[in-house]
């Protein structure tokens, strides 16, 4: 068995007197993807912003194994500390890529962003690694200059991507990445998500209200419903033989193709 | 308060410039930080130095010599007003000798003749932040200046070199002051920067409009930055002045006529001025003689 990379215990967290989650606990392994599922509202992406600490818990804790082994309250660290952990040993693969991106700069300028943040002063170096990754995420080397507001919704995601794993990350957080995709772009970039995360081993959480998408990319699932985790297990256990009647409903919604 | 003017000595109350000069003292202590301070109405335009005229009456003594320039000359309407302002104001001797003076507000230029411990320089800035255009939230600037977060500095100049082929910033370029803090030199050519590195002078920037003071005290370490593989570099002119004959000054372009006809001048016109005093003919020199 081995140590978790990431520890989330009891995070709660209101809205004045709505709740967004209450009471969400799991375990993240090293290179494990654990999809998390449920309608719009359900406190999915409440949560994923608690774990990425952007948003601070009413109560509960998240603690992140940093490279030196140790175990740690991600409460506890500084600002600095936090910001670094962030740029380096973090991605966040963001819904809206205009979030994720800068607009205004290069894709190249947008992959090399975290190099330069983690110290990277050589020009040619930066360029290379950036045409490196936009070859990994299927980006043409041509279009390394131009800015992201020149490229697809797909090329966004991908970008987004490149940008986020230059650093090697050990940890992704995606918010529905593939929504508002067509279905066959959705299904190169989940192609490619899959296999970036198979080689490099990342562990990934991402948050979906698609099914199928949790079926391809991930390991274990939870779903929510009203802000409440009310079944986790393995993919296929959940997905195949939902236990709760809401998951049972919400699998049988899948509309057929 | 002067009774036949009306105005308190350089038009501000004792205790605005109380509060200007407690922001200078905190500026000067972290070079390169921008201390926020309550910024006056100044009886100019914001765009015209209403910083560096707020940081320079603050400063200025009755015994000080101001001098005043505008992109390098002493003689354009911007230079010319301010110094009337402050001959009126505040009665003190004014001139045009970089030497002579002990307060010299600017805008855009660092005068050629090398400055000297005692001496004041005063720029006028109009964005005092160098990030601004690449994040504009100024909360998460000011944290990105607190822990020192510069990347993003570096994405600009990586947006250079991949759209010019090399570094095309060339006013406004960034430095890093004594090994901490990213700042604007405004809008300076780079040609300047390096002068800005261990000058003897005290060096106090003034944004009316942004109100924000910062400082580099003598003799610090301000570095442009820079790529490895594309290191800083200044501009060259491929000629003398024209008037003076001065090689590794900054020139101006001044057109003569509607023919094409043009010629390249030192753009710190007191420098040129005291070359030709003393003896040095540029190629030009004869026509602008008559001109």
């Amino acid at each position: 068995m081995s140590t978790p990379l990431l520890q989330a215990r009891g995070l709660t967290r209101h809205y004045g007197a709505r709740l967004g989650c209450a009471d969400v606990s799991f375990d993240l392994d090293p290179g494990e993807v654990l999809a998390i599922v449920g309608e719009s509202g359900s406190g999915k992406s409440t949560l994923l912003s608690l774990v990425a600490t952007e948003l601070a818990p009413d109560s509960g804790s998240v603690s992140y194994r940093m490279r030196d082994g140790r175990l740690r309250d991600l409460a506890t660290l500084s600002e600095a500390e936090r910001r670094a952990l962030m740029r380096t040993d973090w991605g966040f693969v963001r819904q809206d890529a205009r979030q994720g991106l800068r607009m205004a700069v290069s894709a190249g300028g947008n992959v090399g962003e975290r190099l330069m943040g983690a110290g990277a002063r050589h020009y040619g170096q930066i360029r290379a690694t950036a045409l490196d990754w936009l070859n990994k995420v299927e980006i043409a080397p041509d279009r390394v200059d131009d800015p992201p507001t020149r490229f697809s919704g797909g090329m966004r995601q991908r970008l987004q991507i490149a940008r986020n794993l230059v650093t090697g990350p050990r940890l992704v957080l995606m918010d529905e990445p593939t929504s508002g995709l067509d279905v066959s772009v959705q299904a190169r970039l989940l192609d490619l998500i899959r296999g970036l995360v198979a080689e490099l081993g990342l562990a990934v959480i991402i948050v979906t209200h698609d099914l199928a998408v949790a079926r391809l990319l991930s390991h274990r699932v939870m779903v929510m419903r009203a802000g409440r985790v009310i079944e986790t297990g393995l993919t296929d256990q959940v997905l195949d033989d939902p236990a709760e009647p809401y998951t049972q409903l919400l699998v049988s919604s899948v509309l057929a193709a | 308060m002067n009774a036949a003017t009306g105005y308190n000595f350089a038009y501000l109350d004792e205790g605005t410039k109380r509060m200007i000069r407690r922001a200078i003292l905190k500026a000067i202590a972290i070079p390169g930080y921008q201390v926020p301070f309550a910024s006056r109405e100044m009886p100019m335009p914001y765009g015209w130095g209403t910083g560096g005229v707020q940081v320079t009456a603050a400063i200025l003594g009755r015994a000080d010599v101001l001098k005043v320039i505008d992109q390098g000359s002493d003689d354009t309407t911007n230079a010319v007003s301010i110094r009337a302002f402050f001959a009126r104001t505040a009665d003190v001797a004014v001139t045009t000798r970089t030497r002579e003076a002990t307060v010299i507000q600017t805008r855009h230029r660092i005068p050629e003749a090398p400055l000297s411990e005692g001496q004041v320089l005063v720029y006028q800035v109009p964005i005092p932040e160098p990030l601004r255009f690449l994040e504009p939230r100024e909360t998460e600037t000011r944290q990105l200046h607190a822990l020192a977060e510069y990347g993003l500095m570096h994405v600009k100049l990586y947006e250079d070199i991949a759209r010019h082929g090399h570094i095309a910033t060339t006013y406004a370029y960034p430095v890093e002051v004594a090994g901490r803090y990213v700042m604007d030199p405004s809008p300076t050519p780079k040609f300047d920067n390096p002068k800005m590195d261990d000058c003897p002078a005290l060096q106090l920037f003034g944004a009316g409009r942004e109100k924000r003071i910062y400082a580099v005290p003598p003799h610090t370490r301000v570095r442009s930055l820079d790529f490895e593989d594309h290191p800083f570099r200044v501009q060259s002119f491929d000629r003398p002045c024209a008037l003076c004959g001065a090689e590794g000054v900054y020139l101006d372009e001044v057109l003569l006529d509607d023919a094409g006809g043009r010629m390249f001048v030192c753009s710190d016109t007191d420098h040129c001025e005291e070359r030709r005093a003393d003896g040095h003919v540029g190629t030009g020199g004869m026509e602008a003689a008559h001109v």
